[in-house]
C-alpha cells in the first residue's frame, strides 16, 4: 500500500511522466509518421504540394495532441468514456441532417477550419464506451442478457447512422472496434461462433440486399479480370504496382504506377500500394513490423497497466488497430474485396488520423499512469 | 473486497486468455499478410513488371520512307520529297480559337477546308498531333514561320512524302500512292504490319505490285505514357529501313517522247528489246499527273481525270483490248506458211469491191476499191491485201491460227501477274466458241480473223511482244519492266525456236520489211532509208464498226467520220532491220488509218531509240565491268 502511495504521488511528478513515457511506441509512431510523409511526397509526384504540405501539418498537430492525451490521466479518460460516445453519436446524426455531401455519399461535417469525418471518431469512441462499460461488471454478469444487448445497442447505434451515409466499410470497422472489447470482456466465445455462423448462413441474403456498387465490388473481387478498365481496374492496377516493385522496389520517387497515375486513390486507401512499389518487398516487410512493434507495445503496455479499463482498452485497441491495417492491407494485395478502409497514419485523412492519435494518447497515458487504479 | 478482488483476477485471467488467442491469430494474420508480400512481389514479380511496362511504355510508329523506282539510267521517277507540313497539338495551344483564325487568314483556307480541319481537332485528344495542312508550298510555308512568334503551339514540320517527278509520263507504269484505305489495310499483311495513320501506299501500277519491297519498316519512337495515355517521355528511338528501290528497263526519253507523239490523242505504245524483253517504253495516253493523288485528290481534279471521254484512267497498253486488224496478218501469213498451208509463192487474184469474195451470201471486200490484182504473199503483205488473207485464212482454218497466234504470245498476260489489271485479249477457235457462246464456229468468222477482225482480239503490249519474237528470229522470251526482279526465276523455255522451220520467219520477215520500205507498201512514206535506222513494220485499221455498203458508197476522210466511229490506227515494227534490236507498238483510238497515223510516229521512235542504243549498252557493259 505504502509503495503504491508512493508511486501515485510520484507519477504526479511532470518529469516523473515523461520518464513513464514508452519511447518505442513514440519512435514508432514518429517514424511512421515520417514514411506517410515521404510516401505522401511521392503521391504529390515529388513536389511539396498540398497533400505533403496538409498531411505534415496534421501530423506535426496530432502527434502534439497526442503528447498532450498521454499526460493526462486515465482516470479522465474513464469519465468522459460516456461522453465522448454520445458527443460523437450527436455528431454523426449532425452529418446525418446537415453533413456536406461529397460523391453520393454523406460523411462529413464542416468545423469551418477543418472537415471533420465523425465515423473515423467513432472507431475510438466505442472502444472507450464499451471499456467503461465492462470495467466494473462482475464477470458473472458479463454474459447477462442485459449486458449484451446494452453493448449490442451501443455498437449498432453509431453503425447504423455510419451506413446511412452510406460507408459500409467505416460502418464495419467500427462494428470490429466494438466486437474487440466484447471479446476481451470475456463473452462467452459460443456467441461469437453463433454470430459468425449466423453471418456466413445470411450471407447471400445479405448479399442480395447490398446496393448495386457493393456486389460488383464483391463479384469483382472475387475475379477482377471480368472487367479490367472498370471495376476490376483498380485491384489489378494495385497488384500491378505492388508485384512490379520486386524485392527492392523502384526506387523512392520512381514508382511508375503511381507516377503515371494508374493508381487510384494513391492518396489515401491504397497508399501501401505506392510504398509497396517504390521499397520493393524489404520495404513492406519494415512497414509491417513497424505495424507489429506498435501493436506489440500497445498490448504490451496493456498487460503492464493495472486497471482494468485501461487493459481491455489496450488490448481491444491493439487489436482494433491490427484488424485496420489488415483489412487494408489485404484489400490493396487482392485478398479482400474493396471496402473503403485507411492505413492508420499512412493514409491521407485527417479525421482517421485524429482517431488514431486519439488511441496512441490514451494507450501513452495508460502506460504513463500504468500505476493508476481505478476506482 | 475479497470478492471484489477475487473476481477482479479471475477477469484478468480471462482477458490475458483471451489476449494470448487474439495475439496467436495476429502471428498467423502477420505472416499471412507477409507471404502474400512475397508471392506477389518476389515470386510473381516478372508478371507483374512486364504488366508495369505494358502501362506505362507504347510504342509510336512513323511511316516508313519509301522506296525509289529509277528508271535504266538510274533517273528517279518515283521519289521522295520533303512536304512541308504544319501540325499544332491543340493541348499546348494557349487560344485555340485565335491560333486557327489566324491560321485560316495566313494560308488563305477556304470555309470548306477550315470546316474540315475543325472536325479533325474534335475527333482526336488534345495531346495528339492535328495536321493542320500535309502539303504546303514553300512560300507558305516562310510566310508561317515569320509569323510564329504570333502563332503559339503551331509547329512547322518537314515530313517526306512521295512525288513523281516526271508527271504523268510514267503514270501508267508506276501508278501513284495515296493513303491506305481499310480495305488495304485489310488486304495486304505487309501494310498492316507497317501501318500508320497517313500512311501511303501503291494503289495501281508497280507501286501496288511492288508494295511488300517498297514500304520498307516503321520508324519505332517508344514512350512513357500516364494513365491518360499522355506522352511523358521518350525512351528509345528506332530507325526503320527505307523500302529496296526498284530499277525500272525503261528509258525515260523514249517514255516521254511516247507521251509527246500521243499528245492529245488516245492510245498506247510499247517499245521491247527483243532479245531481252525489257521494256523500254510502255505508255497509254491520255496520262494524268500521279502528283495530284499523293495528298488526297480534289473533287474538281477527279472529275477532270474520270469525265475525260479519252478514259485517262484506262491503262490502254495492259487492259485495252483491241481487234489487230491487219497488224495480225505477220501471224496469219507465219501460221500458213508453218503448216504447210501455202508456199510464198502461192497467188491470190484481188479484183476489188466489184467481185469481193463471197461465201454463203455473205461478202469480204478487200480494203481497196480497184482491188491489187495477182498477190502473192510478200505483195500481199506489203499492201496488206485483205482478199489474200481471207483466201489463206480459210485454207488454213482458225483452230491452226490461234495455235500459231497464242505461241507468239497472243492471247494471255504478257507479264503474267506483275500488273493485276492486265487483260488477257482473245484468241477464238472453234472450241473457244462453242464453250463459250455454244455455238458453232462459222467459216466467214475464220475469214474475218485472218484480217484481224471478229472475235479476236489483243492488247498493245501483246502486239509488241509478238512483233519482237518474229523481228529476234522466232524465239520466245520474257517481258520485263522491273530490273533484278526477285520474284522472278528465269524461265527455262527462254529462246526456243517458236517455229518449225526458220525460213517461214524470214519470209515474214522480208514481206514485212517490203511493206515499209518498198514502193506501194502501205508505211512506205514513214521509212527510213538509213540502214542504221531502217526498220520493217505492218501497220493495221481495225474497224470498230462494221462497215455498211453506204459507207463503201461514201468511202469518207477520217476527219469527215465522228470520232467514236473512226477506225483504230495500228502499227507494229522492228528496227533496224539489218541487225534487229527492238520492237515497237503503236496504237492510236480512233486514229483512222494505221499508215498515215501511227506508222510516222514509229519513225520517230526508232530515230530516238537507236540513237539511245549504244547508251544503253554502254550501261549494260559497266555492270559487267563492276563485277
Amino acid at each position: 500500500m505504502y509503495q503504491h502511495k508512493k508511486l501515485n504521488s510520484n507519477s504526479n511528478n511532470f518529469f516523473q511522466k515523461f520518464k513513464n513515457f514508452d519511447y518505442t511506441l513514440l519512435a514508432c509512431i514518429l517514424l511512421l509518421g515520417f514514411i506517410s510523409l515521404a510516401t505522401m511526397y511521392s503521391t504529390d509526384g515529388g513536389k511539396i504540394l498540398f497533400h505533403t504540405k496538409s498531411h505534415f501539418i496534421k501530423l506535426i498537430f496530432f502527434t502534439l495532441m497526442m503528447l498532450i492525451i498521454s499526460f493526462i490521466n486515465i482516470k479522465f479518460w474513464f469519465f468522459v468514456g460516456y461522453f465522448f460516445y454520445i458527443s460523437v453519436v450527436i455528431l454523426l446524426i449532425w452529418t446525418y441532417l446537415f453533413g456536406i455531401k461529397s460523391s453520393g455519399s454523406q460523411r462529413w461535417i464542416d468545423l469551418y477550419f477543418i472537415n471533420l469525418q465523425p465515423s473515423e471518431l467513432m472507431k475510438i469512441c466505442i472502444i472507450l464506451c464499451l471499456a467503461k462499460f465492462f470495467h466494473r461488471m462482475k464477470l458473472e454478469n458479463v454474459n447477462s442478457i442485459y449486458t449484451i444487448l446494452t453493448s449490442l445497442i451501443i455498437i449498432l447505434l453509431p453503425m447504423g447512422l455510419v451506413i446511412v451515409q452510406p460507408d459500409l466499410g467505416t460502418s464495419l470497422l467500427i462494428a470490429i472496434s466494438g466486437l474487440a472489447v466484447l471479446w476481451f470482456a470475456g463473452i462467452n466465445h459460443r456467441y461469437f461462433i453463433y454470430t459468425m455462423l449466423g453471418f456466413l448462413i445470411s450471407l447471400p441474403f445479405i448479399i442480395s440486399v447490398l446496393k448495386p456498387y457493393q456486389k460488383l465490388r464483391v463479384l469483382t473481387f472475387l475475379n477482377p479480370d471480368r472487367d479490367p478498365l472498370g471495376a476490376g481496374y483498380q485491384i489489378i492496377q494495385s497488384k500491378i504496382a505492388v508485384g512490379s516493385g520486386g524485392i527492392f522496389g523502384k526506387g523512392f520517387l520512381k514508382g511508375t504506377q503511381s507516377y503515371l497515375e494508374f493508381l487510384p486513390e494513391k492518396h489515401t486507401d491504397f497508399i501501401f500500394t505506392l510504398f509497396s512499389e517504390e521499397f520493393g518487398f524489404v520495404g513492406s516487410a519494415f512497414l509491417l513490423i513497424i505495424y507489429a512493434i506498435i501493436v506489440y507495445r500497445i498490448i504490451a503496455i496493456g498487460a503492464n497497466t493495472r486497471s482494468y479499463f485501461a487493459k481491455l482498452f489496450c488490448y481491444s485497441f491493439g487489436a482494433a488497430i491490427f484488424i485496420y491495417i489488415t483489412i487494408n492491407m489485404s484489400m490493396v494485395l487482392g485478398l479482400l474485396p474493396i471496402v473503403g478502409s485507411p492505413l492508420p497514419i499512412m493514409s491521407y485523412g485527417g479525421s482517421s488520423m485524429l482517431a488514431t492519435m486519439i488511441g496512441f494518447g490514451v494507450v501513452m497515458s495508460a502506460k504513463v499512469h500504468s500505476q493508476q487504479a481505478i476506482a | 473486497m475479497i470478492n471484489s478482488s477475487s473476481d477482479n483476477v479471475k477477469k484478468l485471467n480471462s482477458i490475458n486468455r483471451r489476449m494470448f488467442i487474439t495475439g496467436s491469430v495476429k502471428f498467423f494474420i502477420m505472416i499471412g499478410l507477409v507471404s502474400r508480400l512475397f508471392f506477389l512481389q518476389v515470386k510473381e514479380n516478372k508478371k507483374y513488371l512486364t504488366l508495369s511496362d505494358k502501362n506505362r511504355i507504347r510504342e509510336w510508329k512513323l511511316a516508313p520512307v519509301r522506296g525509289e523506282f529509277h528508271d535504266y539510267f538510274g533517273n528517279v521517277v518515283a521519289g521522295n520529297f520533303e512536304a512541308y507540313q504544319l501540325h499544332v497539338i491543340p493541348e499546348q495551344v494557349e487560344d485555340f480559337r485565335y491560333v486557327i483564325y489566324r491560321l485560316k487568314d495566313l494560308l488563305e483556307l477556304n470555309n470548306k477546308e477550315f470546316k474540315k480541319i475543325l472536325k479533325k481537332k474534335n475527333e482526336i485528344k488534345p495531346w495528339e498531333t492535328l495536321i493542320v495542312s500535309d502539303n504546303l508550298s514553300w512560300k507558305k510555308f516562310s510566310k508561317i514561320n515569320n509569323h510564329l512568334y504570333d502563332l503559339n503551339g503551331v509547329k512547322p514540320v518537314i515530313s517526306i512524302s512521295r512525288n513523281y517527278p516526271f508527271g504523268e509520263n510514267f503514270t501508267h507504269v508506276i501508278g501513284y500512292v495515296s493513303q491506305a484505305n481499310e480495305n488495304d489495310i485489310e488486304r495486304n499483311e505487309d501494310i498492316k504490319k507497317n501501318f500508320v495513320p497517313g500512311l501511303k501506299i501503291g494503289k495501281i501500277g508497280l507501286e501496288k505490285s511492288f508494295e511488300k519491297q517498297l514500304i520498307g519498316t516503321n520508324d519505332i519512337e517508344r514512350y512513357e505514357v500516364n494513365a491518360y495515355g499522355r506522352r511523358i517521355s521518350q525512351l528509345e528511338f528506332q530507325k526503320g529501313e527505307k523500302g529496296k528501290s526498284l530499277r525500272l528497263t525503261i528509258d525515260t526519253k523514249v517514255q516521254k517522247l511516247s507521251n509527246e507523239l500521243l499528245k492529245d490523242q488516245a492510245g498506247s505504245i510499247c517499245v521491247m528489246d527483243i532479245y531481252t524483253g525489257e521494256v523500254i517504253a510502255m505508255h497509254s495516253s491520255p496520262s494524268f499527273d500521279p502528283n495530284l493523288f499523293v495528298f488526297g485528290i480534289s473533287q474538281d481534279d477527279w472529275q477532270i481525270i474520270r469525265n475525260n471521254p479519252m478514259k485517262p484512267l484506262v491503262n490502254k497498253t495492259l487492259q485495252g483490248n483491241y481487234s489487230p486488224g491487219s497488224t495480225i496478218k505477220p501471224i496469219v501469213a507465219l501460221s500458213a506458211l508453218e503448216n504447210g498451208i501455202i508456199n510464198s509463192n502461192f497467188t491470190v487474184n484481188c479484183r476489188g469491191h466489184k467481185y469481193p469474195l463471197e461465201l454463203y451470201g455473205q461478202t469480204y471486200h478487200c480494203w481497196k476499191k480497184q482491188g491489187h490484182g495477182f498477190m502473192n504473199l510478200r505483195n500481199a503483205m506489203k499492201q496488206s491485201c485483205d482478199t489474200y488473207f481471207y483466201e489463206i485464212a480459210r485454207k488454213l482454218g482458225v483452230d491452226k491460227l490461234s495455235e500459231t497466234a497464242k505461241k507468239f504470245g497472243l492471247g494471255k498476260e504478257v507479264f503474267g501477274d506483275l500488273f493485276n489489271i492486265e487483260k488477257k485479249g482473245l484468241i477464238p477457235n472453234t472450241q473457244w466458241k462453242k464453250n463459250a457462246l455454244g455455238q458453232s464456229w462459222l467459216l466467214g468468222e475464220t475469214i474475218i480473223t485472218g484480217i484481224g477482225q471478229g472475235y479476236i482480239q489483243t492488247t498493245p503490249i501483246q502486239l509488241c511482244l509478238m512483233t519482237a519474237q518474229i523481228a529476234n528470229g522466232g524465239y520466245k522470251i520474257y517481258p520485263k519492266i522491273v530490273l533484278d526482279d526477285e520474284k522472278k526465276v528465269s524461265p527455262i523455255d527462254k529462246f526456243t525456236p517458236l517455229y518449225k522451220n526458220s525460213k517461214n520467219i524470214k519470209i515474214v520477215q522480208d514481206a514485212m520489211f517490203a511493206s515499209t520500205n518498198e514502193v506501194r507498201g502501205t508505211s512506205y512514206r514513214s521509212r527510213i532509208d538509213d540502214q542504221k535506222y531502217q526498220f520493217a513494220g505492218k501497220t493495221g485499221t481495225a474497224q470498230v464498226k462494221r462497215i455498211t455498203e453506204k459507207d463503201r458508197e461514201l468511202d469518207l476522210k477520217t476527219f469527215e467520220i465522228p470520232y467514236e466511229e473512226r477506225d483504230h490506227a495500228l502499227y507494229i515494227a522492228y528496227g533496224p532491220y539489218k541487225n534487229p534490236r527492238y520492237a515497237v507498238s503503236i496504237l492510236v483510238e480512233h486514229g483512222g488509218n494505221g499508215s498515215t497515223t501511227a506508222a510516222p510516229m514509229a519513225k520517230k521512235l526508232f530515230k530516238t531509240i537507236i540513237d539511245r542504243h549504244q547508251l544503253r549498252e554502254s550501261i549494260n557493259n559497266k555492270k559487267y565491268l563492276d563485277i
